[in-house]
C-alpha cells in the first residue's frame, strides 16, 4: 500500500486519477483492462467469428458461406443459422475417428512425456546448484531452434536411409531398413519430444519445492526410498503433474505439422482433418464445427481438472 | 559434593562400569574440507534425556543426523544397543527423529500422520490408526486427528510431530530444536509436558538445542559443544556450578571472569592474584601450582552487597552501583570498583518492604570462598 501512497502523491498521477475517477475508471480496472483486451481481441471475438461460420452453409463465393441476416424473397429480414454441419460431424464416422485417435495419440504421447520427463525433473531439482542450471538450459535449449526444423530433422533419424537405419545396417542388426517414417511411432516421438519442455518445466517448479526434510521424515519413519516415493514425494507433486501434462496434452490433441510431417496417410488427427476442410474442400461452415467441438472437447477436461483440483485444496 | 544413595539407580553414568546403551567412538565428520563434527565420544544411557547444546553451527546437529542415519561418520563408530549402525539406513534404524521443521506431511491428516511409520512397520491399517489414536490421545491431540497439518497451529504441529516420532516406540528419540518454533510461555509448558512424556514412556532421549534454559531444565546430562568439539559433559548443576573452561562457564549462564596467577597454594588455602580483584582466598583446587595463569570465574548471584564491610568473608571490595536493572524476582547490577573494573551481580528480590541498594550508591561487594571457581582454560 505504500507504494501506491508514493505514486498518489505526485501531482500528475493524481491528475490522471481524478479525470480517470470521474469516467469511472480506477487504476484496478485499467491494469485489467489490458488482458481483457487481448482475450476479448484475439480469442472471445475470433470465436464468435468462428461459432457464427459453424451454423452457416458452404457457398461458392466470397466468403465461401451463407450470411447469418438475408432477405427472403418476401422482402423480410431472415436468420440463416441451422446446426446441420454439428449433425454431420456426429454422423460421419471420419470425424468421430479422427477425434477418437486425437485424443489417444494426446494420451499416449502425455504418458510417455510423463513417464520421460518426472525423472529428468527430479535429477534437476536434486541436482546442486551450477549444475542445476545447466541442466535447466539445456532443457529449454531446443527453443533456440525453429520447432520446424527440428521436426525435420527428426525425419532424418527416422527415414529409411536416415541415422537410425543406416547406424542399425552397418552394425548387422537387420537387413533392410525398419520403416519408421509415416507410421504413428513418428508421430508419437515427434510430439513427444517438442513438447517434452513443457512436462519437465512446471514437474520441475514443483519437485524443487519439495522439502527434502519430508523425505528424510519417511525414511526415519521406516519407508524404503521406493515407498517415500511413492507416499511423499509423488503425492507432493500432483499439482505438476497435473500443469505438465496440460500443457502436452493440449497442443498435443490440436497438433497439426507433426502428423503432417512425421505421419502416415492413414495418421488421422483432427488439425489435419481441420486443414483439409479449410483448404481442400473450401468447407469453410464444417471446418469451424470441426474448431469449436475440439474446443469443447478440451475445455471440458480442463474445466474438470480444475473443479477436482480447487475441491482438492478446499478439502 | 555428597550424592544421595539413590542417586546410582536413576543415574547410571556416575556408576562404575555402567553399560552405555548408545555409544559414540571417535566420530569425526568432515564435508569437503569442513570439519562438522571432530572426534567426539559420548556415551549415553538407556532412560537418559540427553541434551547437545550449543550455538549453531557447533555441529550438534550433525551429529544427531549420524545418530539417525542421514549422514555417515567419516571416521568412528556408533553402536545403539551393542548393534554397530555404520551399515544400517535410516529406515531400518531403532530411531525415530523429531525435525526441527516437524516436516509433518502437508498432503496427510493428523492421524495418517502418526499412522504412516507404523503402516511401514507392515501393521494392519485398524492396528496402526487404533495405535495412532492412542498416541494422539497423549498429547490430547484426539479431536484434530482429521485435520490437515496446515490447519494446526505451532504447538499443535509440535505435537503431531511427537506423537509420530514417538508411537513406532523407538529405543532412541532424537529431537532437533523441538520447542524452538514455539513462544516462550508455551514452550515452558511444553518443556515438562516433554520430560513427563519421557519419564511414562522410558525412551531415550537426545535433544539438540542452542537455548541453555531449555537444557537446564530438560536434560538428566548436557553435552556443550564448541567447533565440532564436546567440551563438557555432566549434569546441568555440574555444568553450571563448575565449568570446565572458560566458554562453558560463559556460554551457560553469566558469569564474571578475572585473569589471574596463583599465587600461593596451602592444604587450607589458596590464594590468586588477579588483575580485576587483587589477591583472592579461596579453598585449593587439585592439580594448581604456583605461578599458573588461571582465571577466577564467579556467577553474579553468588557477589552479595552490602551497605556495611561484611565480616563474614576475607574477599570483599568497595564499589559505585553504575547501573541497577529491577526484574521482579531478582535486580541486576553493574558495580564499579575503585580501579576501573565492572562487576555484574545480582540479588534476589526476597522481602517486599525492603530498601533496597540503588544508582549510585557507595556499596561493599563480597564473595565467599567457596562461590569462586579456578579454570585453567
Amino acid at each position: 500500500m505504500s507504494a501506491g501512497n508514493a505514486l498518489t502523491r505526485s501531482a500528475p498521477w493524481r491528475g490522471t486519477a481524478w479525470v480517470m475517477g470521474k469516467l469511472g475508471f480506477s487504476g484496478r480496472s485499467l491494469v485489467i483492462a489490458i488482458p481483457m483486451l487481448w482475450l476479448g481481441v484475439f480469442f472471445l471475438a475470433p470465436f464468435f467469428v468462428l461459432g457464427r461460420i459453424s451454423l452457416a452453409e458452404a457457398l461458392i463465393a466470397r466468403p465461401p458461406y451463407t450470411p447469418l441476416f438475408d432477405r427472403a424473397p418476401d422482402g423480410s429480414l431472415q436468420i440463416i443459422a441451422s446446426l446441420e454441419n454439428y449433425r454431420f460431424l456426429m454422423t460421419d464416422a471420419l470425424y468421430r475417428n479422427a477425434y477418437l485417435s486425437s485424443i489417444r495419440v494426446a494420451l499416449v504421447s502425455t504418458i510417455f512425456a510423463l513417464l520421460i520427463g518426472y525423472p529428468i525433473a527430479y535429477y534437476i531439482a536434486r541436482a546442486p546448484e551450477p549444475k542445476r542450471s545447466v541442466l535447466l538450459l539445456m532443457v529449454i535449449l531446443p527453443f533456440w531452434t525453429s520447432f520446424l526444423l527440428r521436426v525435420y530433422a527428426w525425419m532424418g533419424f527416422l527415414r529409411s536411409n536416415g541415422v537410425i537405419n543406416n547406424t542399425l545396417m552397418s552394425l548387422g542388426l537387420i537387413d533392410s531398413p525398419i520403416q519408421m517414417m509415416q507410421t504413428d511411432f513418428a508421430v508419437y516421438i515427434g510430439i513427444v519430444y517438442t513438447y517434452l519442455p513443457f512436462m519437465i518445466l512446471p514437474l520441475y517448479a514443483n519437485l524443487t519445492k519439495l522439502d527434502g526434510a519430508l523425505l528424510e521424515a519417511a525414511s526415519d519413519l521406516g519407508a524404503s526410498p521406493m515407498v517415500t516415493f511413492f507416499t511423499v514425494t509423488l503425492p507432493l507433486s500432483l499439482p505438476g503433474i497435473v500443469a505438465g501434462s496440460m500443457l502436452v496434452f493440449i497442443p498435443a490433441i490440436g497438433e497439426y505439422v507433426i502428423p503432417a510431417l512425421l505421419g502416415g496417410p492413414d495418421t488421422l488427427m483432427i488439425g489435419r482433418v481441420l486443414w483439409d476442410e479449410f483448404f481442400s474442400s473450401r468447407d469453410w461452415p464444417v471446418a469451424s464445427a470441426v474448431a469449436i467441438v475440439m474446443l469443447v472437447l478440451v475445455v471440458a477436461p480442463i474445466m474438470w481438472l480444475q473443479s477436482v483440483q480447487n475441491r482438492r485444496e478446499e478439502g | 559434593m555428597s550424592q544421595p544413595a539413590i542417586a546410582a539407580d536413576t543415574k547410571p553414568w556416575r556408576r562404575e562400569g555402567a553399560r552405555a546403551f548408545i555409544s559414540v567412538r571417535g566420530v569425526t565428520k568432515r564435508f569437503d574440507d569442513f570439519t562438522a563434527v571432530s572426534d567426539v565420544d559420548l556415551d549415553i544411557y538407556k532412560g537418559e534425556l540427553f541434551c547437545l547444546l550449543g550455538e549453531s553451527g557447533c555441529g550438534k546437529s550433525t551429529l544427531l543426523r549420524m545418530l539417525a542415519g542421514f549422514e555417515q561418520p567419516t571416521t568412528g563408530a556408533i553402536t545403539i544397543d551393542g548393534e554397530d549402525m555404520a551399515r544400517v539406513p535410516p529406515d531400518r534404524r531403532p530411531t525415530n527423529m523429531m525435525f526441527q521443521s516437524y516436516a509433518l506431511f502437508p498432503h496427510m491428516s493428523v492421524e495418517k500422520n502418526v499412522a504412516y511409520g507404523l503402516l511401514r512397520e507392515g501393521l494392519a491399517k485398524s492396528e496402526a490408526y487404533h495405535r495412532a489414536g492412542e498416541m494422539l490421545r497423549m498429547v490430547k491431540l484426539e479431536k484434530l486427528a482429521r485435520r490437515k497439518p496446515d490447519q494446526l497451529s505451532g504447538g499443535q504441529r509440535q505435537r503431531v510431530a511427537l506423537a509420530r516420532a514417538l508411537v513406532k516406540r523407538p529405543k532412541l528419540l532424537l529431537l532437533d530444536e523441538p520447542l524452538g518454533a514455539l513462544d516462550k510461555k508455551l514452550r515452558e509448558e511444553t518443556q515438562f509436558e516433554l520430560i513427563k512424556i519421557q519419564e511414562t514412556l522410558g525412551v531415550t532421549f537426545i535433544v539438540v538445542t542452542h537455548d541453555q534454559d531449555e537444557a537446564m531444565t530438560l536434560a538428566t546430562r548436557i553435552g556443550v559443544m564448541k567447533d565440532g568439539k564436546i567440551e563438557q559433559i555432566g549434569e546441568p548443576r555440574e555444568i553450571y556450578e563448575t565449568p570446565n573452561s572458560r566458554f562453558v562457564a560463559d556460554f551457560i549462564g553469566s558469569v564474571n571472569l578475572f585473569e589471574g596467577t596463583v599465587e600461593a597454594v596451602a592444604p587450607d588455602m589458596m590464594r590468586i592474584e588477579t588483575q580485576g580483584l587483587g589477591p583472592v582466598l579461596l579453598p585449593p583446587q587439585g592439580g594448581l601450582t604456583r605461578g599458573q595463569q588461571v582465571w577466577g570465574a564467579v556467577r553474579p548471584e553468588r557477589f552479595a552487597l552490602s551497605r556495611s564491610k561484611p565480616e563474614n568473608t576475607p574477599n570483599a571490595w568497595q564499589g559505585v552501583v553504575e547501573e541497577m536493572g529491577y526484574i521482579g524476582h531478582m535486580s541486576q547490577y553493574r558495580i564499579r570498583l575503585a580501579n576501573g573494573v565492572l562487576i555484574r551481580a545480582s540479588q534476589s528480590n526476597r522481602l517486599r518492604d525492603e530498601d533496597p541498594i540503588s544508582w549510585d550508591e557507595q556499596v561493599w561487594i563480597s564473595v565467599q570462598p567457596s562461590a569462586f571457581r579456578v579454570l585453567t582454560q
